[in-house]
């Protein structure tokens, strides 16, 4: 396997009852690069993220990240796998009951045991002034916007310096000042923690930002690869409805 | 003749689907309760394996403890003094109202103090840890921990069960207590006894077998709501209309429980004394 390569997919399948959602789904990531799978909604990319962390089981095909099949890990080699995946969810998943600080500490408690409660403090501020919400320490996630939540979500996220960030829909939901200075975290992220991503999105103005290639799906298959350009040179009438705007 | 023969094909094709219909509601009924199952033996292995949640029970020993005192409190002081209002005209008549304390604290320790706490946590407890657990679901958060390589498992559900195991007892035996008060003070209504002349008469009618098996049967009680407010709330579908129906489900579930083992500890009970 080629050192480079993070995440490897091949001919990945997955059914839901009789609806086939991932036919034969291939895909690479490469260290350090920022990949944005493309598509419309329910062609199967949330669940192409879900199936690499193995939250979803898979029917047919092979996940490798690291160079480890992730299908034939057991409970102990997954939560080690897992520690050096991070990922955002739609929702931002934060933790209702807890702080801000409970939910950056969480992750932080069981993956980086070995820290002090001064050297957790710290690593939890330099996370909250990296996304620019150092004063939220002590706030519900009731008390957020959604682009807080989003950004507080991000942070717990990168808190335990993960290799790998996975973002399910980062921009979703939001206007689109706030969608911008997400697709800006993205990127900083990328270069600050020399993080390799899969960002999962329909927004085209954050693939526009964030994207070093695309992948864009069509019914659960590839439909195309490559770089931003040649996505917005195409001609096709499917990606040219993307490109559009 | 035509006509027969149509009716037939038809009666057989209704029970062809009647028949499919019924066997998929069996598959889902046995695939449920394997499902439950195993959900308790992933209760039993994470309870057993290395790195307990101890923080998090603690906190929901309170949440579930103290938070439930005031609900308690009032059910028990209530339930003491309708017992003794409504035994006292009866026991009069039989010229047994020195009977009255005694009667109210066996009637309050070993059935209705227990089986109404129980059926009032599976209400608050039950629904509250349903809703929860449930709104987690929905919005990824225990997706969300599963890939912080943290055991939502261990650190939802465990220390929920546990708590509820433990803290019912207690809330039920100061059910118990406060009944007793709201008894003397019903008895004081009609009459003048003093506090602890009725408590010493109420408790010389009791002994430890009245006591011990209603302990024993409050913590499968607390069990019982623990485990089905948790599997009903962590197996919650995917919208928010599953929360309501998870929060539900886990009440009416969790007091059927309750009722159902109640009545297999007194049997038990029954047959060894």
């Amino acid at each position: 396997m080629d050192k480079d390569i993070v995440i490897e997919i091949d001919n990945l399948k997955k059914k839901f009852g009789d609806q086939e959602v991932l036919k034969n789904m291939s895909l690479k990531l490469f260290n350090g690069e920022n990949l944005v799978v493309l598509g419309k909604s329910g062609s199967g990319k949330s669940v192409l993220i879900k199936c690499i962390v193995r939250l979803l089981n898979y029917d047919e095909g092979t996940i490798n990240v690291f160079g480890k099949d992730i299908r034939l890990l057991n409970k102990k080699e997954l939560a080690e796998v897992r520690q050096k995946i991070g990922f955002l969810f739609q929702s931002g998943a934060l933790y209702d009951s807890m702080t801000v600080k409970e939910n950056l500490e969480f992750p932080l408690i069981r993956i980086k045991k070995n820290l002090t409660q001064k050297e957790r403090n710290e690593k939890i501020n330099e996370v909250l002034e990296n996304v620019g919400l150092a004063d939220a320490l002590n706030k519900m996630p009731s008390q957020l916007s959604g682009g807080m939540r989003k950004r507080i979500s991000l942070a717990r996220t990168i808190v335990v310096d993960p290799m790998i960030m996975l973002y399910d829909e980062p921009t979703t939901g939001l206007d689109p000042v706030t969608s911008d200075e997400i697709s800006v975290l993205i990127n900083d992220v990328q270069k600050k923690y020399k993080t390799s991503s899969i960002i999962i999105t329909h927004d085209i103005e954050c693939a526009r930002a964030t994207a070093n290639r695309i992948i864009m799906l069509q019914n659960g298959e590839t439909f195309k690869e490559g770089k931003l350009e040649e996505f917005e040179k195409s001609d096709d009438k499917i990606i040219k409805s993307f490109f559009k705007s | 003749m035509g006509k027969v023969v149509d009716f037939a094909e038809k009666k057989s094709g209704d029970f062809g689907e009647k028949t499919i219909a019924t066997t998929e509601k069996a598959g889902g009924f046995l695939t449920d309760v394997a499902d439950f199952f195993i959900f308790l033996t992933n209760i039993a292995n994470d309870t057993f394996s290395r790195g307990f949640e101890f923080k998090e029970f603690f906190r929901q020993c309170f949440q579930i403890g103290n938070k439930s005192l005031p609900l308690v409190t009032i059910t028990g002081t209530i339930m003491g003094l309708v017992l003794t209002i409504q035994s006292r005209p009866v026991l009069v008549q039989f010229g047994a109202v020195t009977m009255l304390p005694g009667m109210v604290a066996i009637s309050l320790i070993r059935e209705m103090g227990p089986v109404i706490t129980a059926l009032i946590c599976a209400g608050k407890i039950g629904s509250g840890m349903g809703a929860e657990l449930g709104s987690m679901k929905v919005t990824e958060q225990i997706e969300s921990m599963e890939v912080s390589a943290t055991s939502p498992m261990k650190f939802l559900v465990v220390t929920r069960v546990w708590a509820a195991t433990l803290m019912i007892p207690i809330l039920i035996i100061y059910a118990d207590a406060v009944g007793i008060m709201g008894s003397w003070a019903g008895a004081n209504i009609k009459g003048d006894v003093s506090f602890v002349l009725y408590f010493s008469q109420a408790f010389s009618h009791v002994d430890f077998m009245d006591f011990l098996p209603a302990v024993i049967k409050s913590f499968f009680f607390g069990a019982v709501i623990g485990i089905v407010g948790c599997y009903k709330g962590y197996n919650a579908g995917r919208g928010t209309e599953s929360v309501g129906k998870a929060a539900n489900s886990a009440v009416v579930l969790a007091s059927l429980l309750v009722i159902i083992v109640d009545m297999i500890a007194v049997q038990i009970t029954d047959m060894l004394t």
